[in-house]
């Protein structure tokens, strides 16, 4: 189910662009009204989210330890796995973002003639890694569109990007690299069962709309040649808030942007906000060494204890007769 | 002891039902859940809805408005923990954490992977807390709180033993435990919580232990041991209970009073302290070092944690020493401080004996006691003749607690290689902070629940089996109660050559004593192998 009302929803989102803009000719609505619409929302729901979170106080030290804590100074601490200063945490928190350190441990389990074999299992953690570097280059490239001049390293890196100089214009390895990872990322929900079992609509809506994505960018590269300048002209026009909508920029381009814009309107509410969630996740942006120093609970408040006094006039005559010392003799 | 046998119990099958996970309620088969709280011991705690019910019961006797009672509740839990209210909205469902659950491995059931377990709770969050989940319902992963749904969550929190392995796999640091705990709160709001929890949380509180031994009884049964050690060593230590002015109040959990084998660790201990000299203290009323409040709620962890600073404070001693446990050291390491203190009215833990500052435990001003013997051996203040332990084939067991909410783990390597000569890893993937649950933590070691420990230990069952059948293993350590209590059905049935010990019980046969008489027997009153030549530190 979730699958079919994901694509189909893809679907109907590239009809409505399709609709909108070749047959009922809104060219404004398209091209400046709905990207500053799906703008504002990122960036007030992005802001609201992690405003949310962050009203929530951290009570407690639930750092999870993944190494030797630092204690004898004759141990050899982990410190990259067990922070106990500052630095510490940063490059752990560097290591999870930039390289997804913790994906990186993955393994397999498998229960073979009653015993269990654990084997590697690093493909999760490389498409991961591509599909978000591939995006994140995608992203950059795209800045020559609303720069001027265009920075050198967008230059840069779009020349690396072409590297392989196959076919024209050049197809770039990361366009084919995002394609690749998250097609990969759909398949395994789909064909490893218990994947499928826990995935929702909203795993496969991103997915597809990525995908989506992707494909129509390629199409307007590629295929459905639109009018470059005219792209850059109203992208300029948009970032510099004086939006012109230039005519004959093309179909295909008018698509690509409209998913561009679901995308980014609906990332604050979706599980995407995890790119957000994952610098304040306390299990691994705290340190580990909560015995050194006081972490103080903002919300402490005084409980019901059982007193000493009260123990001792429950037991004091056994404790007396067991020869214990008592506070009060009768 | 589990009927099944073993191979039976393995025929697991991974493969999800046919419907989905919504539409499919759960059922409690008898051992796989754990007894109800008797009405006694929540009346002693002063918590809501005491009553007779059983999980397999089709009425629950919930409160009237208990639905509203846990909404209100959960809205409290995503105000006060940004933990809960995170791990609600940025999971994936990436699957890193699926096979990584010992439950999940040794059930099949995916409602064991913790992204689904964790889901249980997130549909109702998404119901109740979202737009898009209030407008979409199913369609966005969302739906009601209902009578099912809450036997869902009782199941499956009940399931889940807080170990935090999933944790070191996620990508956001989503920790199952935080999630279990929020779950078995809000469950506690209602009253359907488990008496192998809250009838030791009763006990502690009004008697100062789990177990519910009272003072008189506490004393003596620790003179019972200093009868066995006598009988061993020649030698008997003179402990004292609740003595005003002692430097040190030590605590350790109670099981290891009770139960072998934890009660050979005990007579490690007061060996240990008899041969050094320490100027310690042992307290009836903050005899209870483990604290199953924290299987319950923050609030009961921090009802039970008070006693021990508050005891600490009557007795002036200058700091705290924590015996081998596991759930205990999470509360000490990274809650007790932050619950109930700042400590200032104790000193910075400094070794009496080699003059080594604890610096780690600075503010907190509790040290666990392999840290502390780690530093004696490292400094020469003991003679160790690890031979006397030569009949043994040790393996280490790193208890989760320890292990990934402290990061404890070459302290008990250290001592281990200095007290045998026989030690051998697991497999990598299964110790350190891969290490795998007992299957019976987080309150779940019940008789009753039998089935799911021993589905639930099979990974660290399977990891001991593999070096008993490599190394001849034949003696697993760890340093935690709730282990000893219940690994060593464990073993029984999956590994059944293997018993289960303590760390500071090897210490114990190792340790050459002034004065003590030729050993011929270990702390188990079992022969010892070879002669008793040649060891030294």
């Amino acid at each position: 189910m979730g699958i079919g009302f994901s694509l189909f929803a893809v679907v109907i989102l590239a009809c409505v662009a399709l609709a909108g803009v070749g047959a009922a000719r809104f060219h404004y609505l398209f091209g400046v009204v709905i990207p500053y619409i799906s703008g504002g929302i990122f960036i007030l729901g992005f802001i609201w989210r992690v405003v949310k979170w962050a009203a929530s106080p951290v009570p407690f030290h639930i750092t999870t330890t993944c190494g030797q804590q630092k204690s004898l100074p004759w141990i050899k601490w982990s410190r990259f796995e067990n922070p106990a200063d500052t630095l510490g945490v940063v490059v752990r928190m560097a290591l999870e973002v930039f390289l997804f350190r913790s994906l990186f441990r993955n393994m397999k389990s498998e229960l073979k003639d009653q015993k269990l074999a654990y084997g590697s299992a690093k493909w999760l953690w490389l498409a991961g890694l591509t599909f978000h570097y591939a995006f994140l280059t995608v992203l950059v490239r795209h800045s020559r569109f609303f720069t001027e001049p265009i920075p050198f390293f967008v230059k840069w890196i779009e020349e690396l990007d072409g590297l392989f100089a196959i076919a024209v214009p050049t197809v770039y390895m990361t366009d084919v690299a995002l394609v690749l990872a998250v097609t990969y990322l759909f398949l395994r929900r789909v064909v490893i069962p218990q994947l499928r079992y826990i995935s929702l609509p909203a795993d496969y809506f991103p997915l597809f709309l990525i995908l989506g994505i992707a494909i129509t960018g390629i199409i307007t590269r590629h295929f459905s040649k639109v009018d470059l300048l005219g792209v850059k002209n109203l992208a300029m026009g948009l970032f510099t808030f004086k939006p012109v909508v230039p005519d004959g920029i093309g179909l295909a381009f008018f698509v690509h942007l409209f998913l561009v814009c679901v995308l980014v309107a609906y990332f604050p509410f979706s599980k995407l906000m995890h790119m957000g969630g994952i610098f304040l996740s306390p299990t691994r942006n705290m340190t580990g060494d909560s015995r050194r120093k006081r972490h103080v609970n903002p919300w402490n408040y005084p409980v019901k204890v059982h007193t000493y006094e009260e123990y001792e006039n429950e037991f004091r005559d056994k404790m007396i007769q067991a020869g214990l010392p008592v506070e009060k003799r009768e | 002891m589990l009927k099944t046998k073993p191979q039976e119990l393995l025929k697991i099958d991974y493969k999800p039902p046919e419907t989905s996970w919504m539409k499919t309620p759960v059922e409690f088969k008898p051992g796989t859940w754990c007894y109800s709280a008797l009405p006694k011991n929540l009346k002693i705690l002063g918590l809501p809805n005491p009553r007779d019910w059983q999980p397999s019961d089709e009425d629950w006797k919930l409160p009237p408005g208990w639905k509203e009672t846990i909404i209100r509740g959960f809205k409290e839990r995503l105000d006060r923990f940004r933990s809960f209210k995170l791990f609600m909205d940025i999971c994936v469902r990436c699957g890193a954490c699926a096979d990584k659950c010992h439950f999940y491995i040794g059930s099949g059931d995916p409602k064991n992977m913790p992204v689904l377990r964790a889901e249980l709770i997130r549909s109702v969050y998404r119901r109740y807390f979202t737009a898009a989940g209030k407008i979409l319902g199913e369609l966005f992963g969302a739906r009601d709180l209902t009578e099912d749904v809450l036997k869902e969550w009782f199941y499956y929190f009940y399931q889940c033993t807080e170990c935090r392995r999933c944790s070191v796999f996620c990508p956001y640091g989503i920790d199952q435990a935080e999630i279990t705990m929020m779950g078995r709160e809000l469950l506690n709001l209602v009253g359907c919580n488990i008496n192998w929890i809250m009838e030791p949380v009763a006990n502690c509180y009004r008697m100062g232990n789990h177990l519910g031994i009272q003072p008189h009884t506490f004393k003596d049964m620790i003179e019972f041991f200093l009868d066995d050690i006598e009988n061993i060593t020649g030698i008997r230590p003179e402990p004292t209970f609740n003595r005003k002015g002692a430097e040190i109040l030590f605590v350790t959990p109670s099981g290891d009073v009770f139960a072998d084998p934890g009660t050979y660790t005990l007579m490690g201990y007061l060996m240990l302290f008899h041969e050094i000299g320490l100027d310690y203290t042992w307290s009836t009323y903050a005899s209870e070092g483990g604290n199953f409040g924290l299987f319950a709620s923050h609030e009961l962890m921090k009802r039970l944690n008070a006693k021990i600073y508050a005891e600490a404070k009557r007795l002036g001693v200058k700091w705290i020493l924590g015996g081998e446990c596991g759930h205990m050291w999470r509360v000490i390491h990274q809650y007790m401080d932050t619950m109930n203190g700042p400590a200032d009215f104790l000193e910075e833990p400094i070794s009496p004996i080699t003059g080594t500052k604890f610096e780690n435990a600075k503010s907190t001003k509790m040290v666990h006691i392999i840290e502390f013997t780690a530093d004696l051996i490292r400094n020469n203040k003991i003679k160790l003749d690890p031979s006397r332990n030569d009949h043994l084939r040790v393996t280490f067991h790193d208890s989760c607690n320890p292990a990934r909410a402290m990061g404890l783990f070459e302290e008990p390597r250290y001592v281990l290689r200095h007290v045998c000569n026989h030690f051998y890893e697991m497999p990598e993937e299964t110790i350190r902070e891969n290490t795998f649950c007992c299957g019976g933590g987080a309150g779940l070691g019940t008789d009753e629940n039998m089935e799911m420990r021993m589905r639930g230990g099979f990974p660290r069952a399977n990891a001991v089996q593999y070096v008993h059948e490599k190394y001849g293993v034949n003696r697993l350590a760890c340093i935690c109660a709730i282990d000893r209590a219940t690994l060593h059905a464990l073993m029984d049935y999956w590994v059944p050559d293997v018993q289960v010990t303590g760390i500071h019980e090897l210490v114990g046969n190792a340790l050459v004593m002034k004065g003590e008489k030729k050993r011929e027997v270990d702390l188990r009153g079992e022969p010892l192998s070879g002669a008793e030549e040649g060891g030294d530190v």
